[in-house]
């Protein structure tokens, strides 16, 4: 499991709004244990400086170690389609976004945007082709700026790219409110901590889609909100996709989440890819031991229900230094000597559902594991 | 200051109460203060602090001299009005001075970090290092003219700013790093916007209220620089009157017309306390942590 390769991907000739190719992030790690106060061993992204400099570079520092964030990710989003990217905490999801965005340097691969390679550009170009994907974060009061308020949040990206006049900048701006449930009128002029978490998640998706992007990424832009809340803000997530056609990528752990937005869904496991497929076949029937594993651990709201033994034995191995072959191999119950040694790669196992995995719970290498 | 309400960080606000009636009294005295070094040259009862009266040698507290008068029969209140315009000036302009550089070095630090991060904090460590005192001196010393007695009020002042950028360049540098990383600046940067407009639009309202809060507080640190300074006779010379040279000039009378040096002590005292409870009211409301320089 744990893959990488490229079989899940569609044909390059067909229209993409998003193709990414073998994206690995890696951060500095610690050097060794630091006592230094408040520049700790977390990873720490790099801004892109707008002369480039400094981008993909490898650590400058002899012996030290790198995080893993995400280790040659494959996937395409088509247009109007949401590609639903999942995983446990910590597996290099955030990362995926943030590197498409390009708002971390990826060491290597290719981010194509309607067929041009984010990687390879700079600077105004790149300020230029940014603006076109948009993010959502999950903490919708730290993603908008307390001391703005609410109507020039909204206004800031028509400001930055001089959409328009004023007086339309600030029709756009009241349309926009509308459209994501906000009354302009008592909005426009209060500051966030005036609203509650989901009013707030509707203030950052009214800025977000107020310059019509052609990719929204949503990282994780429920987990923060009461369960009432969430439901709302995927309804208008996706009356807003409808509205505007929106491509998206969305980003969560919880697999109920990703699979009623979902067009494709994408499981991760310590920055790669398992598998791949539509919701229907991926939850139907797994073929990852790690895919079915988190759909086992979710839990079932009835108390009389006893939950099934641990659905996975041990932690999170550390990105600083992942196993081998195999990433899932050290808490997979099917693994064998073979998972150690060889990294699976990408196949189809039915129609639509792709996994990486040597002993996969689907299709044909099935039999052979039995044998 | 902008509205109390708008920092959604801040402590619970218990209902009903405000800073407190010790924020205000050091408030009132502050306008005071400054009230009187402003209008200084217009205020009738302000006297001309050098004119000699040769009755009021020395004298204490009366009518006609409200603090008395000192060894040459001047009028100490107006003395210690003239000299609180200088003294106050000097505290305001270097810290005005400082936290333009140093709040530019801090601002740029905590926002691009890497390597000039490492090159300029390390320059404003290496200004910490020195003993501030014995910088003072250097600076002034090295800025006046020669052949200069002292420094004058440009001189004192430049130097004082010069001390006074490293402590307010880190300060800010922490306050940056606190928003720097927050969501709104990363969703900034994905709208497009440059640097120079991130730093601007996001990153300043956030850093100036609690930058702004804690000048009080280097204010007051300026004034005791310059007060040191002033008592060396290495700040700006007498006849000009300032809170360090009155305190100088009263020193060797102490024994037999203590008010002399008294009276500036005690004007200079009240006003450091009372920068330094407005400063801390207003920090803690602002929440700059310490903890992270």
């Amino acid at each position: 499991m744990a893959g990488t390769g490229t079989a899940h991907l569609r044909p390059a000739e067909r229209e993409h709004v998003l193709r990414v190719e073998g994206l690995t992030v890696e951060f500095a790690g610690p050097e060794r244990p630091s006592l230094r106060l408040g520049r700790g061993a977390l990873p720490r992204a790099r801004w892109r400086s707008p002369s480039g400099a400094g981008r993909g570079r490898p650590s400058s520092r002899e012996g030290a170690q790198r995080v893993q964030a995400v280790s040659g990710i494959s996937f395409d989003v088509c247009p109007g389609e949401t590609l639903g990217l999942v995983g446990e905490s910590g597996c290099g999801k955030s990362t995926v976004a943030k590197a498409v965005m390009q708002l971390v340097h990826p060491v290597s691969g290719s981010v194509e945007l309607a067929g041009v390679d984010l990687t390879r550009v700079r600077g105004e170009q790149l300020r230029r082709l940014r603006s076109r994907m948009q993010l959502i974060f999950q903490d919708p009061i730290s993603s908008l700026n307390p001391r703005r308020r609410v109507g020039e949040i909204v206004a800031e990206p028509l400001e930055i790219w001089r959409v328009g006049t004023p007086a339309e900048r600030a029709a756009r701006v009241d349309e926009v409110l509308e459209l994501v449930g906000l009354d302009p009128e008592t909005t426009r002029a209060r500051r966030p901590h005036e609203f509650s978490g989901g009013q707030c998640q509707r203030v950052s998706i009214a800025r977000a889609v107020a310059i019509e992007p052609s990719l929204l990424i949503c990282d994780e832009p429920v987990s923060a909100l009461d369960v009432s809340v969430q439901a709302q803000i995927l309804n208008l997530l996706e009356a807003m996709k409808d509205r505007y056609g929106l491509t998206m990528i969305f980003i969560a752990h919880d697999l109920a989440v990703v699979r009623s937005v979902s067009d494709r869904v994408a499981v991760m496991y310590l920055g790669k890819l398992c598998e791949v497929g539509t919701p229907e076949r991926l939850y139907e029937s797994p073929a990852h031991p790690y895919t079915e594993a988190l759909l086992r651990s979710v839990p079932v709201p009835d108390p009389s229900v006893r939950p099934a033994r641990e659905p996975l034995p041990g932690e999170l191995p550390s990105p600083l230094d992942p196993p081998s072959g195999c990433r899932f191999r050290t808490r997979c119950p099917r693994a064998r000597d073979r998972c150690a040694a060889e990294e699976p790669q990408m196949q189809e196992v039915a129609a639509g559902q792709f996994v990486a995995c040597h002993f996969p719970l689907v299709g044909a290498a099935t039999a052979e594991q039995a044998a | 200051m902008p509205d109390p309400g708008a920092e959604p960080s801040a402590e619970p606000v218990v209902p009903g109460r405000g800073p407190g009636w010790a924020f205000w009294i050091a408030v009132g005295w502050l306008a005071v203060i400054v009230g009187l070094s402003l209008l200084a040259p217009w205020i009738p009862f302000v006297k001309d602090p050098s004119a000699l009266d040769p009755n009021a040698l020395r004298d204490g507290p009366s009518a006609a001299h409200w603090l008395g008068g000192d060894d040459g029969g001047r009028d100490l209140f107006s003395r210690i009005v003239w000299g609180g315009r200088v003294s106050l000036f000097i505290g305001v302009a270097s810290v005005a001075a400082g936290m333009a550089v140093g709040g530019f070095v801090g601002v740029t630090a905590g926002y691009f970090r890497g390597g000039y991060e490492r090159v300029v904090m390390s320059a404003m460590d290496v200004m910490l290092a020195f003993p501030a005192l014995v910088l003072a001196l250097a600076l002034v010393t090295f800025l006046s003219d020669p052949g200069e007695q002292g420094g004058s009020l440009f001189t004192v002042t430049l130097a004082v700013s010069i001390l006074a950028v490293p402590a307010l360049a880190r300060i800010t540098r922490a306050a940056t790093l606190t928003f720097a990383q927050r969501e709104f600046v990363t969703a900034a940067r994905a709208q497009g916007a440059t640097h120079r407009r991130v730093i601007v639009r996001e990153i300043l309202p956030n850093v100036v209220p609690p930058m702004a809060s804690f000048s009080l507080l280097a204010v007051a640190v300026v004034i005791v620089a310059e007060g040191a300074l002033s008592y060396l006779g290495l700040s700006v010379q007498a006849p000009q009157p300032t809170w360090g040279n009155l305190i100088a000039q009263g020193r060797p009378q102490l024994d037999v017309a203590p008010h002399i040096a008294l009276f500036p002590c005690a004007v200079m005292f009240v006003t450091l306390l009372a920068l330094n409870l407005a400063g801390d009211t207003l920090r803690a409301r602002f929440d700059v942590r310490e903890l992270r320089l």
